[in-house]
């Protein structure tokens, strides 16, 4: 904690990301010193395979955080991706791979629409998202309201690839998808204009359109990230279940929210790291686990676990904050600046 | 532009009128209202008792949008006290049911508020938590089941009827008129449009904005408590996962309809109770028109693309600054 008042240095600023890391590696620990079987492959590759589109979705709502917006309609977008993928290759016959393409552009379009509304009519981005959640969740609803399985050949294809590691342990096409994410995420935000501008958009728009980055496009390109990565998750998503279902991922965005934060990202924008959410998609996915494993707790510990884990690192980032001494001089979200003074 | 007209609530009340209207077209009985057994009955009167929860969580958003906050946990406190209200309701008499469940209420906001008010944490956050961990607290007093029970006084919260009308419209009317007592015939009004317009210069104006701020999430908690009350006192039972969900954003939905600006320091509480009555006039109307009810989430999407673009500070920001004036003489 010394260290981020000292100075800067990385050590103060990866705190809130090594954090989080040391808590996934204790919590697996203690899993693993429970239940002898924990600490194999299989459980890491499960791990890796069950939480593929939530991994791909928090990617992209750590940009949206970290420049200080946030986007409630990524669950929606999955839901209509998958109802969307079913229909077009099972009822009107498109090729999978056509269909995957056509699905990503439609997303890409509604989000760059979500950030166009945002910027241009300078609305918080909480209620603009809602509004697409809405629209979204309809839309998925208008096309169809049953389960439709999906029997495309690639998608036998796609589930049955996956590399090996002994004994049940399989690296599947939806692991592999999220962890490219993740690396082309890291490599996007940390190393490229189109990054640095995320973080500058979080930290001061008006500092930001004063340097002469184009905040208009910064911002629509953003949401449209967030939404084409949701559509991914989506493509993931109906890998994952074999089939496109309108109240499919209802709440993920909450999820997806839930993991930034745990990663460390701070909420009112400027600050955070790809990285960190991809281990909070994975703190996540390994209360779910040990759960399973134990068998006799119910899934709704779950839920109260990660809201005793969100208390948690947010008490953890209103102390680090207040200790930096930056409380004062942050500018907080225009929807949901802090009422107190 | 069009939208606007010159004083606040005509959009909104002309808004109502047509909504209802139209419902009346696709429905010739829609106004039909008949007394049997007591109680009144009819599609208005539908209305009314199918969107009194929703009334009574916009009666404590607004307030918190009011403050610049949101509070984004008020369907799992539905979740929460409907479930404590139902696993009390055969083994308690009536008033220990209702304490509990509305101190739970208000303790879950008490929380909120402190996250809030002391901490500093961003409300979206802030109650984001309780939003998740809620309906987990909730499964926990359920164990997990859907808990009946057949106290009928409880019931009675739900099905019944006083004067005639349903109590769940007679509970939202009562909670109305305390909050518009409590806030508009007080200074707190005045304060908390203050707070949510400027919190440092109220704070250093002397407005006691932390202690406010604690006492808005409060009341949102208790009238998200009645909700949940009423909730499962209409299906005479709690249902953890489902008692409440997504209700929060139809509050939400409400109060923004209602052109309480979500920038904070602009708020009716009348109008944000006609936003209520406006979604479920809505839900009824193309429940009543035949139309696939999935409909319904794409209109609404719509309605709230359209309240908002009208309510954008690009195209009619400047209007903010006379509604506070508008609001404040309508109380």
């Amino acid at each position: 904690m010394t260290s981020s008042i000292s100075a800067p240095a990385a050590l103060g600023r990866l705190l809130p990301v090594l954090a989080t890391t040391l808590v996934f590696i204790a919590g697996f620990l203690v899993c693993a010193s429970i239940y002898p079987n924990f600490a194999s492959m299989r459980v890491v590759m499960n791990l890796l395979t069950d939480n593929a589109f939530l991994g791909i979705v928090a990617v992209g709502m750590t940009f949206v955080i970290i420049s200080g917006g946030i986007d409630l309609s990524v669950g929606s977008v999955i839901g209509f991706t998958t109802v969307f993928l079913a229909l077009a290759i099972e009822r009107w016959g498109v090729p999978p791979l056509v269909a995957f393409a056509m699905i990503l552009l439609i997303c890409a379009a509604f989000g760059a629409g979500m950030g166009a509304v945002i910027q241009y009519f300078d609305l918080p981005p909480f209620i603009v998202t809602l509004a697409g959640m809405f629209l979204a969740r309809g839309l998925s609803f208008l096309l169809s309201t049953q389960s439709i399985p999906i029997n495309a050949e690639l998608y036998s294809h796609l589930s049955d690839y996956a590399l090996r590691f002994g004994a049940g342990a399989r690296l599947t096409v939806p692991a592999m998808i999220m962890l490219a994410v993740v690396a082309s995420g890291m490599v996007l935000l940390h190393l490229t204009r189109f990054g640095a501008n995320v973080y500058a958009l979080g930290g001061s728009r008006t500092a930001t359109a004063l340097m002469g980055v184009n905040v208009n496009r910064s911002t629509v390109l953003i949401y449209t990230l967030s939404s084409a990565l949701a559509g991914l998750s989506g493509i993931v998503f109906s890998l994952y279940t074999s089939s496109g279902y309108s109240l499919s991922a209802v709440g993920v965005e909450l999820d997806a929210i839930a993991a930034v934060v745990i990663g460390g990202t701070l909420l009112s924008g400027g600050y955070g790291f790809v990285f960190g959410s991809f281990v909070g998609v994975l703190i996540q996915g390994l209360i779910q686990t040990y759960i399973s494993f134990d068998g006799t707790l119910s899934s709704w510990w779950a839920k109260i676990a990660t809201g005793l884990l969100l208390f948690a690192f947010i008490a953890f980032q209103q102390l680090t904050l207040h200790i930096a001494g930056r409380s004062g001089r942050r500018p907080r979200l225009a929807t949901a600046g802090a009422a107190q003074s | 532009m069009a939208l606007r007209l010159p004083r606040i609530g005509t959009s909104q009340i002309v808004a109502l009128v047509l909504i209802l209207a139209a419902n009346w077209l696709v429905s010739p009985q829609f106004f039909d209202i008949r007394l049997q057994d007591g109680r009144l009955f009819g599609s208005l009167i539908d209305v009314l008792n199918r969107g009194a929860p929703v009334a009574l969580l916009s009666l404590g958003m607004v307030l918190v949008i009011a403050m610049r906050g949101i509070d984004l946990s008020v369907g799992a406190i539905m979740a929460i006290c409907g479930a404590i209200a139902a696993s009390l309701a055969d083994s308690h008499s009536l008033p220990v049911v209702l304490g509990a469940a509305l101190a739970a209420g208000l303790a879950c906001g008490l929380w909120n508020g402190f996250l809030v008010a002391v901490l500093g944490i961003q409300p979206i956050v802030a109650t984001l938590i309780l939003m998740v961990a809620g309906r987990g607290i909730a499964q926990l007093i359920t164990e997990g089941r859907i808990v009946t029970f057949n106290s009928p006084e409880l019931a009675f919260l739900g099905g019944g009827s006083v004067l005639g009308l349903p109590t769940p419209v007679v509970l939202a009317l009562s909670m109305l008129a305390l909050t518009l007592i409590i806030v508009r015939g007080t200074a707190l009004g005045l304060m908390i449009e203050a707070t949510g317009g400027n919190p440092r210069a109220s704070a250093l104006a002397g407005i006691g904005t932390r202690l406010i701020t604690v006492a808005v999430y409060m009341w949102s908690g208790l009238c998200a408590a009645l909700a949940g009350i009423v909730a499962a006192a209409d299906i005479l039972g709690a249902d953890a996962n489902n008692a409440g969900l997504w209700l929060e954003l139809d509050a939400i939905l409400a109060v923004v309809i209602g052109g309480t600006s979500l920038f904070g320091g602009r708020f009716s509480i009348i109008l944000a109770v006609v936003g209520a009555l406006i979604i479920q006039a809505m839900n009824t109307g193309i429940l009543l028109s035949g139309l696939p009810p999935e409909t319904n989430l794409v209109v609404k999407a719509v309605v709230v693309l359209a309240v908002l673009l009208a309510q954008s500070p690009k195209l009619g920001g400047h209007a903010a600054g006379l509604g506070v004036l508008f609001s404040r003489k309508k109380a």
